[in-house]
């Protein structure tokens, strides 16, 4: 017979054991719920300091912007999205290690990469061997994804590309070039990846178009100099008749004022590819007249109701105008959002399979849409221009257009000649 | 190298003046920077790595005064005195305490206050680069001489770094001050063995050091970008020129920012891969062939 205190602690035991079971099965469905609203956590490595402090503040603005938008439809069945920002200072080493502590530390599980083209080298890296969703949306360089060997299955890039500027900059410059009788050319651009590229595609195209011109000489600041002086003097011993820049944000604007001292501009034609981004136009007080410009971002091109209206919601949430990396993050926000809605996952692989050759309606496309073409996993389509600037709105005048059937085109041969088709 | 246009640079009048005065004016600014660390080094025995912030803090207060008055003038005078009156605050209240202290210490205290300062300008004017533009009396077309270019700001520049240099050789040679300076920088316990107010002294010379860093400054803000750590790059240079020219020498510190000036600007011409390299091996020769400087003494 068993004794009374070993019945009464087997009750117990029974008892304990019923109670945690009952609370497991009445719990159990809310805390399954509670682990299946916690957020997408998207991760953004970017510069917030320094010369081109710029580029993080206004891509995280408008990455945030359309993440408030899909957050305020309700999400991906009710999962938020959280945009976690950290600044990389713009130096490859410590994007390298940001991307890998957002991923490691702060979970996120998708990276938006808003590095400039030195450090989304380093990014593109780290993601390929950890296996995370990436998009790039800031670099430029055109191999990032064009080269097989550097491209991977699970990064993409919403970004402009060099290529396909330089190749319509290039038949523009040409036309004025022919038009003005320009054969002595100059190019004065930072001495980094994006730099050389682009410049250097810039004028394999100016020749392809007008093959009587030549490059009488080139002058290679550091990335971010504080004085170009030794440059400018270099530009006017040369005398170009036109000169090529892919400066930027505030070392374009520092080289103007400084050029202006010599009256750099009324020597030589101008062609600044990034003059039309509206924080660089309003920080320059005495803007050069007839400088050639490519759109960067302008609320007036394309010249669309959508575009306008996407350009002052930016305005008014921010106080500033939007500018060239605000657009591209918004594009990539909005192709993760939309394959996300998509597919109803925010698995790397499925979403990576929905975003190659997904088109989106955006007011950033030269016919109101843009394709993440899935050969390379970059964006086609979006507006490119060029026109001549003025100091007051709306700033740049006279846009041609680009046709993307000719791009794509002069991209084929490009990709042939560099041995990457 | 491209000796070949160098040559027909030097042989050709409106690119020697171009060159010539290009590069007096990249000295210029180099050597007021320079000028305010070794002038520090010389008499306190501290490198001051704030040096560079205080230059950035000088280009931003000349931004700010010139938004609000529209005046250049109130602007350098505010650059001045504010990043005068700052360095004062600074070695008072900080640096004095690390005098004694082990090198790497002095480091330490010089180095947070650069992420401070980098981030109190972050706070109070932004991480995006700001442009104070040119004043009005400087939107003039260059001057043309023998062919060359001279803008007006770039003289004007040249012009009040001339004046700060002389009138600072002469306070230094000639008035008592200037030799109580002198023998502090021969022998600091001397001069507080013989009575002078050392802590008064060396905040007179943090001052002035500061202060021609704050001039420098208000000086470059009209024709560079002010952003939160501007003062990183030229604080490399001016620590090349005061190393060439002599830790602690005046006249070093002018004649090396203005042999740095020439290098870059001739060297944009004939060795454009290599000119910042040419100013590292300047240094090295320098060092090894005069350690303490072109100007240097030995310590006493």
């Amino acid at each position: 017979m068993e004794k009374p205190a070993n019945r009464a602690g087997s009750r117990r035991s029974f008892l304990a054991a019923t109670a945690a079971t009952g609370l497991a099965v009445a719990g159990f469905p809310m805390v399954a719920r509670g682990q299946s609203k916690a957020p997408i956590k998207i991760g953004m490595p970017t510069i917030l300091s320094g010369r081109v402090a710029q580029i993080g503040i206004s891509s995280r603005n408008a990455a945030q912007m359309t993440v408030d938008d899909f957050n305020a439809a309700g999400g991906l069945d009710g999962r938020m999205i959280e945009l976690v920002v950290r600044d990389s200072k713009g130096k490859p080493d410590e994007a390298a290690r940001v991307v890998r502590e957002l991923i490691n530390s702060d979970g996120c599980t998708i990276i938006l990469d808003a590095e400039a083209s030195s450090a989304s080298f380093a990014v593109q890296e780290v993601v390929r061997e950890t296996g995370h969703l990436s998009i790039h949306t800031v670099s430029e360089t055109s191999s990032l994804s064009a080269d097989s060997k550097i491209r991977t299955a699970n990064a993409f890039r919403a970004a402009r590309q060099g290529i396909h500027d330089s190749s319509f900059a290039g038949k523009y410059a040409a036309e004025i070039a022919k038009a003005q009788g320009l054969k002595r050319w100059m190019i004065c651009s930072p001495d980094y990846a994006y730099g050389r590229d682009t410049s250097g595609e810039f004028l394999e195209y100016l020749k392809i178009f007008e093959p009587s011109v030549e490059l009488a000489g080139e002058t290679w600041p550091k990335l971010f100099a504080a004085d170009y002086t030794e440059n400018i003097t270099k530009i006017l011993q040369v005398k170009p008749q036109a000169l090529y820049t892919c400066l930027y944000g505030g070392d374009l604007v520092t080289f103007i004022d400084q050029g202006n001292l010599y009256d750099l501009f009324a020597q030589a034609n101008v062609f600044a590819v990034n003059m039309a981004d509206y924080t660089t136009l309003r920080e320059i007080k005495k803007l050069p007249k007839g400088i050639h410009s490519a759109n960067r971002y302008l609320t007036t091109f394309p010249a669309t109701k959508a575009n306008a209206e996407w350009g002052e919601r930016y305005r008014k949430k921010y106080d500033v105008l939007p500018i060239n990396w605000s657009w591209e993050n918004a594009v990539g926000m909005q192709f993760l959002t939309e394959a996300m809605k998509k597919t109803g996952s925010d698995d790397a692989k499925v979403l990576a399979q929905a975003l190659r050759g997904m088109v989106i309606e955006s007011p950033f496309g030269a016919d109101g849409k843009i394709t993440m073409r899935a050969e390379d996993q970059t964006i086609v389509g979006y507006a490119i221009g060029w026109g001549t600037t003025i100091p007051t709105q709306p700033y740049v005048t006279d846009m041609q257009a680009a046709d993307w059937g000719f791009i794509v085109e002069r991209e084929a041969e490009w990709k042939k000649r560099k041995g990457y088709a | 190298m491209n000796l070949d246009a160098l040559l027909d640079c030097v042989a050709a009048s409106s690119c020697l003046v171009t060159q010539i005065s290009a590069g007096l004016i990249i000295g210029m600014l180099l050597f007021l920077v320079a000028c305010g660390l070794t002038l520090i080094f010389g008499v306190l025995g501290v490198i001051n790595f704030t040096h560079g912030s205080f230059y950035m803090m000088g280009a931003y207060i000349a931004l700010t005064t010139f938004q609000t008055t529209g005046s250049y003038a109130l602007a350098v005078l505010a650059s001045t005195l504010g990043v005068a009156l700052f360095g004062v605050i600074f070695e008072r209240f900080f640096m004095a305490r690390v005098y004694g202290a082990d090198v790497l210490m002095q480091l330490l205290v010089c180095y947070a206050f650069i992420l401070i300062l980098d981030d109190v300008a972050k706070i109070v004017w932004g991480a995006d680069f700001r442009a104070m533009g040119m004043p009005e009396a400087f939107v003039l077309p260059p001057l043309r001489v023998a062919g060359g270019f001279l803008p007006p700001f770039y003289l004007f520049l040249a012009a009040v770094t001339v004046a700060i240099a002389i009138t600072l050789g002469v306070v230094i040679a000639k008035t008592r001050f200037g030799k109580i300076v002198r023998a502090a920088a021969a022998n600091r316990q001397m001069v507080g063995v013989l009575g002078i107010n050392t802590a008064l002294l060396y905040a007179a010379v943090f001052a002035l050091g500061s202060a021609l860093a704050g001039i420098a400054g208000a000086l470059a803000a009209p024709v560079r970008s002010v952003v939160p750590g501007m003062g990183f790059s030229i604080l490399i240079e001016s620590f090349i020129v005061t190393v060439i020219g002599g830790m602690g020498s005046i006249a070093g510190a002018f004649v090396a920012a203005i042999l740095v000036g020439i290098t870059r600007s001739f060297g944009s011409i004939g060795f454009p891969l290599f000119t910042d390299g040419t100013m590292f091996v300047f240094m090295v020769l320098v060092l090894l062939i005069k350690p303490t400087g072109l100007f240097g003494r030995r310590p006493g």
